[in-house]
């Protein structure tokens, strides 16, 4: 075994893939540059390159890839929202999801589930029937349980009524789903780099030259780089950049936090979640309990945590599931969330010309990678933003013509 | 940021506070542009650095300004809004809005319906 380790490990034909080149100098001009490397923005250059045929591109990452709320979210994967628009959308990003690992060939460990909103109070059912119609309408899978299907269901749910939230249903979405969320930043970069793309790490753009309201060049900490078009993709930091640019959003820098248990063997199948309580939890396939709750109550770019969340989650996951009260917490971190007004996100153009922006993701940015990767490489290639992203247009805070969508996530409403 | 320094109440648990937005100026209605509405509505600073934001004591229901550093979550000051709001402003449709607003900002120093006014819309 030993020998048989050191055998393949030194023979110089079997050494380790290498995903993306080594760094080099940044070329002086790109037909497009992406800032920001995580899920969103390597998406993008995946898609550019495949669909559209533009390899001319630079991400542009100040860290290293997916590093910030691509590493941090609890990786859930669902299309249960409320607005047409809302389900549309993340129904195309589960669909490209699913084939992503072949796609790719790389496995991001795309597990299906099964995703349960739990119900607590009657308006919370009737929210859930809602939710299942609009569903079931644009052919999404989605129905509401009660407590009888959920005994069986998720046989270890506290289903009594001897406590301060019982469950009284649920919204019951079968291709609820996790995948493993670094590997979806890596499989897209690997590709995109495969393809043409240029991947700068430990490259941070300082400044945004805006001639005549149209983007020209960028300054980074390795120089100055012309550009075609650029791409914001940058959550958590999308003020701070787009005032590089010259205008300003209307988000909100709000801290979202997130802990993981001891890995136990595999005993929770599905994906729970309660929007009234702010709770979600899965097992990830490494067996560890992945915990989240609602956003912090203020915002700050700060990414500590606090006990003030870890008291609140912990008392729900209790309620909800009273064995968690044998596991100890592994780790505890926090991701900086874009909180819009609408709680969805901001595509599309920007007031800047040739500069176009992926913003505002909040607490539910994760499950769109694909779609918005996709969809924005589209916007960047043809100029025209298509019918899909037309609902998420930053020009909506403009006209009052915002989405009302509340079923966005399981947390901060 | 454990402990937040009200200014009526002292030091206290920041959890007897919530957060309501950023300090900017509150335009009249009657006089600026919808887009300038809009923009005063829905689009936020949200610096990365030094601050000014309203916050609430929710047990006494007491609105205050404080200056935080949103990087390092720390609040260095607090005062009551009367150190910037000194006088009353009346939102009123242009005609009137001239005689009205002297007349009530020399009646109505430090009057708490302009603070009410202020933080209604920043928590929006």
């Amino acid at each position: 075994m030993v020998f048989g380790l050191l055998k393949y490990g030194l023979n110089p034909r079997f050494h380790p893939k290498e995903f993306i080149k080594e760094s080099r100098d940044l070329k002086p001009s790109y037909d497009v540059v992406i800032i920001g490397g995580g899920g969103h923005g390597l998406a993008a250059a995946y898609y550019l390159a495949r669909d559209w045929g533009i390899t001319n591109v630079a991400v542009l990452e100040k860290s290293w890839l997916g590093g910030g709320n691509t590493g941090r979210n609890t990786a859930i994967i669902r299309s249960n929202y409320l607005t047409p628009e809302g389900v549309e959308f993340y129904d195309e990003s589960v669909q490209l999801y699913k084939n992503l690992s072949q796609e790719l060939d790389y496995n991001i460990l795309y597990s299906e589930r099964g995703h349960f909103t739990l119900a607590h109070t009657d308006s919370a059912i009737r929210t859930s029937r809602w939710r299942a119609e609009v569903n079931k309408h644009l052919g999404v899978n989605s129905e509401v349980v009660y407590r009888d299907d959920l005994a069986q269901m998720v046989p270890l749910l506290n289903l009594s009524e001897d406590v301060r939230y019982p469950v009284l249903g649920a919204l019951y979405h079968p291709p609820g789903a996790i995948a493993r969320h670094d590997a979806v930043a890596w499989g897209y970069a690997g590709r995109a780099a495969e393809l043409g793309a240029e991947i700068h790490q430990n490259t941070e753009v300082i400044g945004i030259n805006v001639e005549n309201d149209k983007v020209i060049s960028l300054e980074t900490n390795k120089g100055t780089v012309t550009c075609g078009k650029v791409l914001q993709a940058v959550a958590g930091q999308s003020s701070e950049v787009s005032r590089l640019a010259g205008f300003d959003l209307p988000i909100r820098t709000i801290p979202l936090q997130a802990c993981v248990s001891l890995p136990v063997k595999p005993i929770l199948d599905p994906i729970i979640v309660s929007g009234s309580l702010h709770v979600y939890i899965s097992q990830s396939d490494r067996g560890e309990f992945v915990m989240g709750g609602s956003t912090d109550p203020y915002p700050r770019y700060q990414t500590s945590s606090s006990l003030d969340f870890m008291e609140g989650l912990m008392g729900h996951i209790l309620e909800l599931l009273p064995f968690m009260g044998e596991l100890p917490v592994l780790r505890q971190w926090a991701g900086l969330a874009d909180m819009t007004p609408d709680f969805s996100p901001v595509m599309g153009e920007t007031p800047v010309q040739n500069y176009y922006i992926d913003a505002g993701w909040g607490t539910w940015g994760f499950k769109a990678t694909c779609v918005s990767g996709k969809r924005m490489a589209e916007t960047l290639a043809t100029g025209v933003t298509p019918k899909i992203l037309e609902p998420f247009a930053l020009d909506r805070f403009r006209t009052f013509d915002l989405v009302g969508e509340k079923g966005a996530a399981s947390v901060g409403h | 940021m454990k402990i937040i320094n009200c200014p009526l109440n002292g030091q206290r648990n920041a959890q007897e506070f919530v957060y309501g937005g950023e300090v900017e100026p509150h335009p009249n209605p009657h006089l600026v542009s919808d887009d300038e509405w809009a923009s005063y509505v829905f689009i936020e600073k949200n610096l990365s650095g030094k601050v000014l934001e309203w916050w609430c004591h929710v047990p006494t229901a007491y609105w205050f300004i404080a200056e935080r550093d949103t990087k390092l979550d720390e609040i260095f000051k607090t005062y009551d809004p009367s150190k910037i709001f000194k006088e009353r402003i009346d939102f009123l449709p242009p005609e009137d809005s001239s005689k009205k607003t002297t007349e009530s900002a020399v009646n109505n120093m430090h009057n708490t319906d302009s603070i009410k006014k202020n933080t209604t819309e920043g928590n929006s």
